[in-house]
C-alpha cells in the first residue's frame, strides 16, 4: 500500500486543524495555537500553509500556489506538486480559475471573489515578537489590548527616518481589536486584505493559525499626521506596462541597467496576452 | 449490540469530511448564510447536518455535551462509536448538541479566557427550520447586513458583548447549516 490519505494528513490531525480554523474565523486576528505536525519539507518552506491547505482542500478544488507572486518558483512548484500527488486536485496558474490559493508573501493583483480561499504561509505570526521576545508577555499584551509598544516602534521609525520605514509585514488592526501580522506581504498589499474571499494564515514552526472572514475590517496602523501609504516603485511594468501592480526590480547588466516587472506573474502574463506592452517587451525591443 | 449504531458514518471519511468542513467553514466565515451539509446520519432525533458536523469535528480530544432528548441511549452509543468523544457536563464541553431550550441557561458553557479566547464552547443548536430572515446581523463575514431566524436574539447580543470571549454557534435543521460566531453583532 503506497497511497496517501487524501491531502496527506491523517483525519485526526485535520480535525484538530479544522477546529483551530473555525475558532480563528470566530475571533478574527487572534492566533489560535495548534499542534503543528512535521511535514515532508523544512520549516520555513510553508509547512503552516501546507497544513492549512491540507485541512481545507476538497477533491473538486483548483489549487494555485504563488511564491512572491510567481507560480514558477521552486517553493510554489513543489507545494503544487505535493497536492497534485496527495490530493489529486486540479492545479492552475490563473488566479481567476483557482478556488484555493496558497501564497508566500503576496496577495494576487486580481481581486479575489466570494468562494475563493487565500492561505498564507506565515514565518513569525506574532506582530509583537521583535519588540517583546516572551510569549507569556505578548499573550498578556493581546489579552489587555496593550499595543502601545507597536506605536512606539512606528513612532521611532518616523523620528529616525522621517517616515514609517516598515515596508513589509506591516502591522494591521483587525475589527478594532487584535493587532495582527499580515505575514511578510509588501505593505502595498495591505489594503487588499478587506476582500470577498476567506483568508487563512498558517505558521507551522510557531504553531499558530489565524483567519479573516470576508469583508473583515483590516486597518494598517498609522498616525493622523503620518497616514498609511501603500507605496510602490514609481515605474510602470517593463513587460506589460501596468501602472497599478507591485513591481520587482531586476538588475539586467553590469552597467547599472535595471528593469521593473510585475511580481504577480499571472497578472503580467494575462495582460501581455491581452496585448498590453511595456518598455522592454519583445516587440518594443525589436 | 444494536447494529444501528454502526450505521450513519462517512462512507469515504477523508473526502466526506473535507466537503462537510468546507460547508462548516463557509457558514462560520459568513454568519447567517445557509449552507447544505451532508454525509452523516445519526439516530433520531439528530439531524443529518448535526450528525455530519459531529463526525467532522469531534474526536477523543473534544468533550461533547448532549442536552435534552438528544441525550438518549442511541445517540450516546452512536457518538461514542463513531467519534470517541467523551460525553460530559455543560461546563467541560468543547462542543454541545441540543435544542435551544435544552441548552439553556447559556452561561453554563465556557467562554474562553482573555489570553486563550479559543478555549470556548461551540454549540450545535438543532432548529425546526433555518431561514435567512428575522434578526439582522452585522460584522466580520457580512458585506452589509445578513438575517437569520435566531431563537433568542438577546442571548446572542449578550454573547457578542463578551467579545473576544464568548461561545460560537452552529444551527442545524435537516441538512441545512448556518453559524453565528461571537464576532457577529446582533441588531
Amino acid at each position: 500500500m503506497s497511497d496517501y490519505n487524501f491531502a496527506y494528513l491523517d483525519e485526526q490531525t485535520k480535525r484538530m486543524i479544522r477546529r483551530a480554523i473555525l475558532k480563528g474565523l470566530a475571533v478574527p486576528g487572534y492566533q489560535v495555537p495548534f499542534a503543528s505536525r512535521e511535514m515532508p519539507m523544512p520549516y520555513g518552506w510553508g509547512t503552516g500553509g501546507v497544513q492549512v491547505s491540507a485541512a481545507t482542500l476538497t477533491p473538486e478544488d483548483t489549487f494555485k500556489v504563488i511564491d512572491q507572486g510567481a507560480d514558477d518558483t521552486t517553493n510554489a512548484v513543489s507545494i503544487r506538486k505535493f497536492f497534485e500527488k496527495t490530493a489529486q486536485v486540479a492545479v492552475t496558474e490563473k488566479t481567476s480559475e483557482a478556488t484555493v490559493i496558497q501564497t508566500r508573501h503576496r496577495i494576487p493583483e486580481e481581486p479575489l471573489r466570494e468562494g475563493q480561499i487565500l492561505v498564507y504561509q506565515v514565518p513569525i505570526p506574532e506582530p509583537l515578537r521583535f519588540l517583546e521576545p516572551s510569549e507569556v508577555e505578548t499573550r498578556k499584551m493581546h489579552a489587555l489590548e496593550e499595543y502601545g509598544l507597536m506605536h512606539v516602534k512606528l513612532y521611532e521609525d518616523i523620528s529616525r527616518h522621517g517616515h514609517i520605514a516598515t515596508a513589509y509585514a506591516y502591522p494591521v488592526k483587525v475589527e478594532a481589536r487584535y493587532v495582527m501580522d499580515p505575514s511578510p506581504i509588501p505593505k502595498f498589499d495591505n489594503p487588499k486584505m478587506e476582500m470577498a474571499g476567506i483568508q487563512l494564515f498558517g505558521a507551522g514552526r510557531e504553531q499558530r493559525i489565524y483567519a479573516l472572514p470576508p469583508y473583515t475590517q483590516v486597518v494598517s496602523l498609522d498616525f493622523e499626521d503620518h497616514p498609511f501609504d501603500p507605496s510602490k516603485a514609481e515605474h510602470p511594468c517593463d513587460m506589460c506596462g501596468a501602472e497599478d501592480s507591485y513591481l520587482d526590480e531586476v538588475i539586467i547588466d553590469d552597467a547599472g541597467g535595471r528593469m521593473f516587472v510585475c511580481s504577480d506573474t499571472d497578472y503580467c502574463a494575462t495582460r501581455q496576452a491581452a496585448g498590453h506592452r511595456g518598455r522592454l517587451s519583445a516587440e518594443a525591443a525589436e | 449490540m444494536d447494529a444501528q449504531l454502526l450505521e450513519g458514518g462517512f462512507t469515504n471519511a477523508p473526502v466526506d469530511a473535507a466537503h462537510a468542513f468546507r460547508a462548516a467553514m463557509n457558514a462560520m466565515a459568513r454568519p447567517g448564510r445557509i449552507e447544505a451539509i451532508k454525509g452523516g446520519q445519526g439516530p433520531t432525533p439528530m439531524s443529518a447536518a448535526a450528525a455530519t458536523l459531529i463526525l467532522t469535528l469531534c474526536d477523543p480530544e473534544t468533550p461533547l455535551h448532549l442536552a435534552g432528548p438528544l441525550d438518549n441511549e442511541a445517540v450516546r452509543a452512536w457518538v461514542t462509536f463513531h467519534t470517541g468523544a467523551p460525553l460530559v457536563g455543560a461546563g467541560e464541553a468543547v462542543f454541545a448538541l441540543g435544542h435551544w431550550d435544552d441548552l439553556m441557561p447559556i452561561d453554563r458553557f465556557a467562554i474562553g479566557t482573555s489570553e486563550y479566547p479559543d478555549r470556548s464552547a461551540t454549540l450545535i443548536v438543532e432548529c425546526d427550520d433555518l431561514r435567512a430572515e428575522g434578526t439582522q446581523l452585522r460584522g466580520p463575514g457580512i458585506k452589509d447586513v445578513a438575517a437569520l431566524n435566531l431563537p433568542d436574539p438577546d442571548v446572542f447580543r449578550a454573547n457578542h458583548a463578551l467579545f473576544p470571549l464568548g461561545r460560537d454557534f452552529f444551527f442545524t435543521s435537516g441538512s441545512d447549516l448556518a453559524a453565528l460566531p461571537r464576532s457577529t453583532e446582533v441588531i
